[in-house]
């Protein structure tokens, strides 16, 4: 039985990044993994010919700096390209587009009312403010409100600082975009429904929300708090697809020593009398560590990794209770040419950009209005890009790739498992909704992948394969993520940590809870930290 | 003529006649202008049909606070105290519960129902004690306010670790996540998602719909009552307590504006273009038609009139009264609990489906019922052997998508008598009239922006420290001289007197310091 300093369970971004980290501290770590590649969600698969399918997440935005920088992941041939705008078709034949130039951002929002383009900028910075109030937080674990030590209290008077610093009336504007639904922020601003319908969607995606949901309003932030070199709020292509995110932080890994075994599904996680020592992989093998470190959900890790003895019952029935729903599902697609969109004039830089096909608020509630009957969304929010439009690595020379993500999609259909003609009928919706505005489309399909949140748990491991492990509702955020009194990534059981997206602050690939986990264990070890601090903004 | 007064309230509903009660107790000259021929506001008795008179509005007591009723003295007698509510099942196999003993449920669901209830009032007291006390201000360093945010954490983590993390957790969720995981039976579940949301815009699924469900069990932890008379009564008492302390109230003399004179509330004029004087000017009327239309959006600046503007308060409830010769027939419902709260939410799946077509300016074709038969606990109320049946009807938008025309209101009139129908088999024969107040009605019958009993939706990003809005939520506005004293403030709607009480303090603390 070999032995180490800790194992990491998963080689997701996160797992990755714990490991990377505690390695770097000089840690003898292994990073186990069930699939023979590594990633999970943060990857790239060959799974067509010469085709390479970011097949889970598909643009990278969040990944920190901080981390980006500590584990020189440029060195390990991570590379951002920056892509710009985004476009909502309309029933009408019309569009909408979202440009990077102000200027042209504003005319063509002028184009549909003089009033929102004017508004615009007061939108942006109320929303960046509480970006920054936000992004201050990610790097940094969270207090435990309920606790006396001097620890917590500090990190209780430095939130209590910084929400108050800004000021009486922006700490009340703080507290309504705590709760509201973003169709009422957004209503609050702008008058078209077009508009209004663009942007609403980041306020939805990968929870089982809708618009009008209270709390969505936050979940823009999780789409604007990102940046690519220091620009806040815009997106990229990892070079090489999402995989190039996680094989860089692997790289940094095994730079400092760390090992990684794929192909090591674990079975269990053993514990005796209340401390972690090691795990059983489904081979029979077991490795032994003081510290075991879960990057898994945290309904898998305390639900099916080990014995219900081995935490109180309370703490079982909050992990039973967390919120970890299957709402969105994904289609990636082989094209053998780039489709066309006739609304778009000829050369418009819309042509490389983010495309989404709901024109009206009421069509994105009623997309999330099936959902709730226990099925997909007839007319689904999609949101599609096509990287190899900015990076030819990723498919044959003239051909494309195609990633599709889908809101709504539901874990089970009306309560049942997904018939394979179920899942085609999906998939069938999703290519016809894009159809509707490029009438090639359908011709230059040479494969496509469907995955619906069963097939994302199936492969990736995530329960009910939701995108940001476990709902962003605020009943499940900072000092409540993933459960109230664990939110500091320690758990129930000693030596036992959890540092996947179940904790603060949250999914997309932000590598920010592998940090902090890894701040935690250091700290407990008495080992010099090697996780960098926030930049923080200006 | 012009004639001066201490202060003048705009408004006799409930709330209003509060405030002036407890400002003329202290000594003030008070006068109360209502536009109505008859005091209530929302809390009136009427007469809908011939000798049939119900509670036109407000026709259940939640939450009268106690402090409100000891002040003023109140001598209201109630015709029903104490009532169950009971969630009617097609097959007569109904569910009964009051404050926390349920019946007809699994052994399982009764503990957790208790279970439930006990901590629900807990979090439910601790949220009454601040419905009852001027939101502070935060970021500021006065000693007041620093003072209530402190003994806020106080009360908090007193509650112990464990209550604790379960309030910061639950007062943010969902009521229909909280039921499924509680409870079996779909008639509690249906319920109980009922209760969060009556009055609301909001379905089951909607975040926050647990706050909404503490705030009904603030104050009275969820009893149920009715004053004899109907809620008439209660407003005929509080007009008769304020009476006594020297207020004059002068009932169908609408207000057209507030007088504004060197920036400050200076005085009001009636429709009847009469004047009265006065510094302190307090409002019961709802915050937008308040700024928007009484003083005009000119008097204040533009990033409040915007907030303002922003207030949600789209009203769903619509009332239906309805003429009874006699009883309906009730499968599996005993006479005697005619006098109870009957409850049509078959399981919280059906209250969503409710709620969906709300989004999208619908009445609902399949609504959630609120009954009670006021008249079989209050005979005065409907000719001898006749009846009154009084209900809440979801959802029904203020807003209806190509407005509420006869078409419309027949339409949705019959969907809620034929979902009643399917439990009250015959009842359409028994009907000899009928009266429905959509949200629009409530709207124009008692002036109430949107027809929204809350005077502005009763959700977290309106609640607190952000009601009505941003920075006015002290009950003074940002114009001199000029207060908020209804629904529309803290804490909000209810037949609570709450934000009266509060804002008649407010008012006096302001003016004595």
């Amino acid at each position: 039985m070999k032995t180490y300093d800790a194992i990491v369970v998963g080689a997701g971004h996160n797992g990755l990044t714990t490991a990377a980290f505690l390695a770097k501290a000089g840690l003898n770590v292994v990073c186990v993994e069930k699939n023979d590649y590594i990633g999970g969600a943060a990857v790239s698969r060959n799974l067509h010919e010469d085709w390479i399918y970011s097949n889970c997440s598909y643009v990278c935005s969040l990944l920190r700096p901080e981390i980006y920088r500590a584990l020189e992941l440029h060195r390990h041939g991570l590379q951002v390209t920056p892509f710009g705008g985004s476009l909502t078709f309309m029933q009408n034949g019309d569009y909408y587009g979202s440009y990077h130039d102000p200027e042209v951002a504003y005319r063509e929002r002028a184009r549909f009312s003089r009033r929102d383009a004017d508004a615009y900028e007061r939108y942006r910075s109320d929303t960046m403010r509480q970006c920054r109030i936000i992004r201050d937080f990610l790097l940094s674990t969270p207090p435990d409100p309920t606790s006396f030590r001097p620890k917590d209290l500090l990190g209780l008077l430095r939130i209590g600082r910084k929400f108050l610093e800004v000021g009486e009336d922006r700490i009340y504007e703080t507290i309504r975009f705590w709760t509201m639904s973003v169709a009422e922020y957004l209503d609050e601003y702008f008058e078209t429904d077009v508009i209004k319908a663009a942007m609403s969607g980041s306020g939805i995606i990968g929870t089982a929300l809708g618009i009008h949901s209270p709390g969505t309003a936050y979940v823009l932030l999780h789409h604007y708090m990102g940046d690519v070199d220091g620009n806040v709020g815009s997106w990229g292509f990892a070079r090489g697809g999402m995989g190039a995110v996680s094989n860089a932080i692997a790289g940094a890994f095994q730079s400092y020593g760390g090992e990684l075994r794929t192909q090591a599904g674990v079975d269990r996680i053993i514990v005796r009398n209340g401390k972690a020592q090691g795990v059983g992989l489904e081979n029979g093998d077991e490795l032994s560590a003081n510290i075991v470190v879960s990057a898994m959900d945290v309904k898998r890790t305390f639900l099916q990794c080990m014995d219900r003895s081995d935490v109180d019952a309370d703490f079982y029935t909050r992990v039973e209770n967390f919120k970890i729903r299957g709402s969105s599902g994904k289609l990636n697609i082989a094209l053998d040419g780039l489709p066309t969109f006739p609304a778009l004039p000829e050369g418009s830089s819309l042509h490389i950009s983010d495309m989404h096909f709901i024109d009206s608020m009421e069509r994105m509630e009623r997309a999330y209005d099936d959902w709730k009957a226990g099925t997909w969304s007839k007319d689904p929010y999609i949101d599609m890009v096509i990287p190899t439009t900015v990076d030819p690595t990723m498919a044959p020379p003239g051909k494309h790739f195609m990633s599709c993500f889908i809101q709504y999609c539901p874990y089970q259909v009306e309560g049942r498992d997904w018939t394979d003609r179920e899942r085609e009928a999906f998939a069938k919706t999703v290519i016809q909704q894009i159809a509707n505005y490029s009438p090639d489309f359908k011709d230059l399909i040479v494969h496509y992948e469907v995955r619906t949140p069963a097939d994302i748990e199936a492969q990736i491991g995530i329960t009910e394969g939701n995108i940001f492990h476990g709902e962003l509702t605020m009943d499940q955020l900072l000092f409540n993520r993933p459960v109230p009194g664990y939110a500091q990534y320690r758990s129930p059981v000693a030596g036992l940590y959890m540092c996947g997206s179940s904790t603060h602050p949250g999914g997309g690939v932000m590598a920010a809870p592998g940090a902090n986990a890894a701040r935690e264990i250091l700290a407990d070890l008495k080992r010099p930290n090697t996780v960098p601090e926030n930049f923080g903004d200006d | 003529m012009t004639d001066r007064y201490d202060a003048i309230v705009i408004g006799a509903g409930h709330n209003g006649l509060v405030c002036s009660a407890l400002l003329a107790k202290a000594g003030r000259r008070v006068l109360v202008l209502e536009a109505n021929e008859r005091v209530g506001g929302a809390a009136i008795t009427r007469e809908f049909a011939d000798g049939y008179s119900v509670s036109a509005c407000a026709h259940l007591l939640y939450q009268l606070q106690p402090k409100v009723q000891k002040e003023l003295g109140l001598s209201t007698t109630f015709a029903s105290e104490a009532m169950q509510t009971i969630a009617l099942s097609q097959d007569g196999r109904h569910v009964r519960y009051a404050s926390g003993k349920v019946s007809g449920v699994s052994d399982a669901d009764v503990s957790s129902y208790r279970q439930f209830h006990r901590q629900m009032t807990r979090f439910a007291e601790l949220l009454n004690t601040y419905l009852n006390t001027t939101p502070p201000r935060l970021g500021t360093s006065e000693f007041r306010d620093l003072a209530t945010l402190a003994r806020l954490g106080f009360d908090l983590r007193r509650l112990g670790r464990d209550e604790m993390q379960t309030f910061l957790r639950l007062v943010g969720i969902n009521i229909h996540d909280e039921v499924t995981e509680r409870f079996e039976s779909p008639l509690l579940r249906g319920a109980l998602s009922f209760d969060a949301v009556l009055g609301t815009h909001l379905g089951p699924r909607s975040p926050n719909t647990i706050m909404t469900y503490l705030y009904r069990l603030a104050g009275g932890h969820g009893r149920l009552s009715v004053p004899r008379g109907g809620m008439g009564s209660l407003a005929e008492d509080l007009a008769r307590a304020a009476r006594d302390a020297g207020a004059t109230i002068r009932t169908g003399t609408p207000v057209r504006r507030i007088v504004v004179e060197n920036g400050r509330a200076a005085g009001v004029e009636t429709a009847a273009g009469e004047r009265f004087e006065s510094f302190t000017i307090v409002s019961n009327v709802d915050p937008k038609r308040t700024i928007m239309e009484l003083v005009g959006a000119r008097h204040v600046e533009t990033g409040f009139t915007r907030r303002i503007d922003n207030i949600r308060m789209r009203g769903n409830a619509a009332k239906l009264h309805l003429a009874l010769d006699g009883l309906p027939a009730i499968t599996g419902l005993a006479k005697a609990e005619f006098g109870e709260r009957l409850v049509i939410a078959p399981d919280e799946h059906y209250v969503e489906c409710a709620f969906n077509p709300a989004k999208y300016g619908e009445s609902s074709p399949q609504p959630v019922v609120e009954m009670t038969f006021p008249s079989f606990r209050d005979a005065a109320l409907a000719p001898t052997g006749r009846h009154v049946m009084s209900c809440v009807v979801q959802y029904a938008p203020c807003a209806l998508k190509g407005g509420w025309t006869d078409a419309a209101r027949q339409a949705f009139e019959k969907a809620c008598i034929e979902t009643i129908a399917r439990y009250a088999p015959g009842i359409e024969s028994r009907i000899k009239a009928s009266e429905l107040l959509t949200p629009a009605d409530i709207e124009r019958e008692f002036h109430i922006t949107g027809g929204h009993w809350h005077h502005g939706e009763l959700a977290l990003d309106q609640f607190m420290f952000v009601r009505p809005v941003c920075g006015a939520a002290q009950y003074r506005m940002p114009l001199d001289g000029l207060y908020l004293c209804g629904a529309g403030a803290h804490p909000g709607g209810g037949v609570s007197g709450a934000a009266g009480r509060n804002a008649a303090r407010f008012i006096l603390r302001e003016q004595s310091a």
